[in-house]
């Protein structure tokens, strides 16, 4: 058994008298992949926000691998601890360039000097195949561009745990094709995942568990081979009537 | 009336515009903040120069150097534990809380110099001047240009070569992501505006050895600062200088014609640019 490197432990959160979150327990080990599936308004994004701090749990715990109970830490503390983060919404820092954006990245979230990031953040440029853009302006990327810039930029902080939110959405078969391969890459070198997708042969293509939620709620969590033959997955997420 | 001096006397005030408009221009570029007391921090760092030259005896260019610092450290405590907590959706409350330190600033000085107005001695420096043929140019104005010329250019080296640079235009760009990159917005914005009142100790220093200075003439100096970016283009340090230029040169321009029209001409100046191109002469080309 590999040691955990998130746990997380009956976390609730709602919004008035929406549970978005309703006692969710799960954890992930280190160097493992978890995907997360689940209908539009399941509470996958608040999950992350959770996870990343940008949303405080009403109860529950979070603890992350090292650091122990992170529950009351602030974002930008768990981003230094090593929670890394893409957004559904690509939100790069549009004025500065793309290696800019990685730069800024790799010297807050992981205090690393100018010289050191500039030589990591080249590498992370290979891995994402950003190369060829490194100096454009951010904000004039094509989406899958965005998308990749999102990846890098996430692992430029250096991350424990990557955080993908729905990084394959929006994307062409061909796109999202290539982009699972850069993320399968990094996976394979280590990373431990937790990836939020619609887009599910993208997903299952990676991951080696599937975490599906409802209304909040954890409905099933397993191999995606049982998750996607369960009946109740069939029936909440797929639509399909058993 | 001689042309050329006229346009290179208003080329060189432009200067001193340009220093008022530069630290106004880095905190509204940075955290979207109008800092509406931003003229009178330029009286108030005049005054304290005014203090320290003749407590200490020194030349108004050696107290820059004392007084600086501390500028910078009230730049530092003013954004922290006032400016700081006025930021959010609202544009509001920051235009409210700077509207009321310029009155609280104005009448603070007022209390404690008299409506007097003062000037910064700078000795034989005052009258100093360069003969270059046709015009004779006055070595402060040449002073005031190149100084305004040497902080827009560390400005520009420090946004867009150093690490803090680039905190301060992904903060800029994006504050809550900034958050998850490790960025602390709120220590960026503090040193934001404490660089901001460095800038503002040069125009000070400048300001007060250029003309006399008394408590009131705070707002006038933001009416120019304002001017002077918003006729550059918002966010573009160069445009700011030429935006300085522009005011300096129509209102030199006036005054040559009608020594009453000196102020007006500037504003008209001004409205013409608003008119002709609102974006400002040099706008950033993305927005």
């Amino acid at each position: 058994m590999r040691a955990p490197m998130l746990k997380v432990d009956r976390l609730c959160k709602s919004f008035n008298s929406l549970k978005v979150s309703n006692s969710v327990s799960f954890s992930v080990s280190q160097g493992e992949a978890l995907g997360i599936i689940g209908p539009n308004g399941a509470g996958k994004s608040t999950l992350f926000n959770l996870i990343t701090g940008n949303l405080r749990p009403d109860s529950g715990r979070i603890e992350l691998m090292d650091m122990g109970d992170v529950t009351g830490m602030p974002p930008m503390q768990r981003c230094i601890a090593g929670v890394g983060r893409s957004f559904q919404i690509p939100q790069p820092f549009d004025e500065l360039t793309v290696f800019e954006n990685l730069l800024v990245a790799a010297a807050h979230g992981r205090g690393l000097s100018e010289h050191d990031a500039c030589d990591k953040c080249g590498e992370i440029l290979e891995q994402t195949e950003l190369m060829t853009v490194a100096n454009q302006r951010a904000g004039g990327l094509r989406l899958l561009q965005r998308k990749r810039l999102e990846l890098a930029r996430a692992m430029a902080t250096g991350p424990k745990l990557l955080l993908l939110d729905e990084i394959a959405g929006g994307l062409t078969e061909c796109e999202s094709a290539s982009l699972v391969a850069t993320i399968r890459a990094i996976h394979k070198g280590g990373a431990t995942l937790i990836w939020i997708e619609h887009v599910l042969h993208a997903l299952n293509s990676v991951v080696e568990r599937l975490m599906v939620l409802d209304f909040g709620r954890v409905i099933g969590i397993g191999a995606p081979f049982d998750m996607m033959n369960s009946e109740a997955v069939k029936t909440v997420y797929l639509g399909i009537e058993a | 009336m001689n042309y050329l001096d006229t346009v290179v006397q208003g080329v060189l005030l432009g200067g001193l515009y340009a220093l008022f408009a530069a630290g106004l221009s880095l905190v509204f570029g940075i955290m979207r903040l109008v800092n509406l007391a931003h003229g009178d921090l330029i009286v108030l760092a005049a005054y304290l120069l005014l203090i320290t030259a003749s407590v200490l005896g020194l030349s108004p260019f050696v107290a820059a150097a004392a007084v600086a610092p501390l500028m910078f450290g009230i730049g530092w405590l003013l954004q922290r534990h006032v400016l700081g907590r006025t930021l959010g959706a609202d544009i509001l409350p920051p235009l409210l809380v700077t509207f009321g330190l310029s009155i609280a600033l104005q009448n603070a000085l007022l209390q404690g110099f008299s409506a007097d107005s003062r000037r910064l001695n700078s000795g034989a420096l005052a009258t100093a001047s360069i003969d270059l043929g046709p015009v004779s140019v006055g070595v402060l104005p040449l002073l005031t240009f190149a100084s305004a010329i040497v902080v827009i250019i560390a400005l520009n080296q420090l946004f867009y070569r150093t690490e803090l640079g680039r905190a301060f235009r992904a903060t800029s760009d994006d504050a809550d992501t900034a958050r998850l990159m490790g960025i602390q917005p709120q220590r960026i914005f503090s040193g934001a505006t404490a660089i901001a009142m460095l800038v503002v100790t040069i125009a000070a220093l400048y300001l007060g050895t250029r003309a006399n200075f008394d408590p009131s003439i705070g707002p006038a100096r933001l009416i120019y600062a304002f001017e002077a970016v918003i006729i550059g283009g918002l966010g573009s340090l160069w445009g700011t200088l030429a935006g300085g230029i522009t005011i300096g040169l129509a209102q030199t321009i006036g005054a040559a014609i009608n020594p009453e029209w000196q102020i007006l001409s500037g504003h008209i100046a001004f409205l013409l640019v608003l008119l002709l191109k609102p974006r400002g002469l040099f706008p950033r080309a993305f927005d």
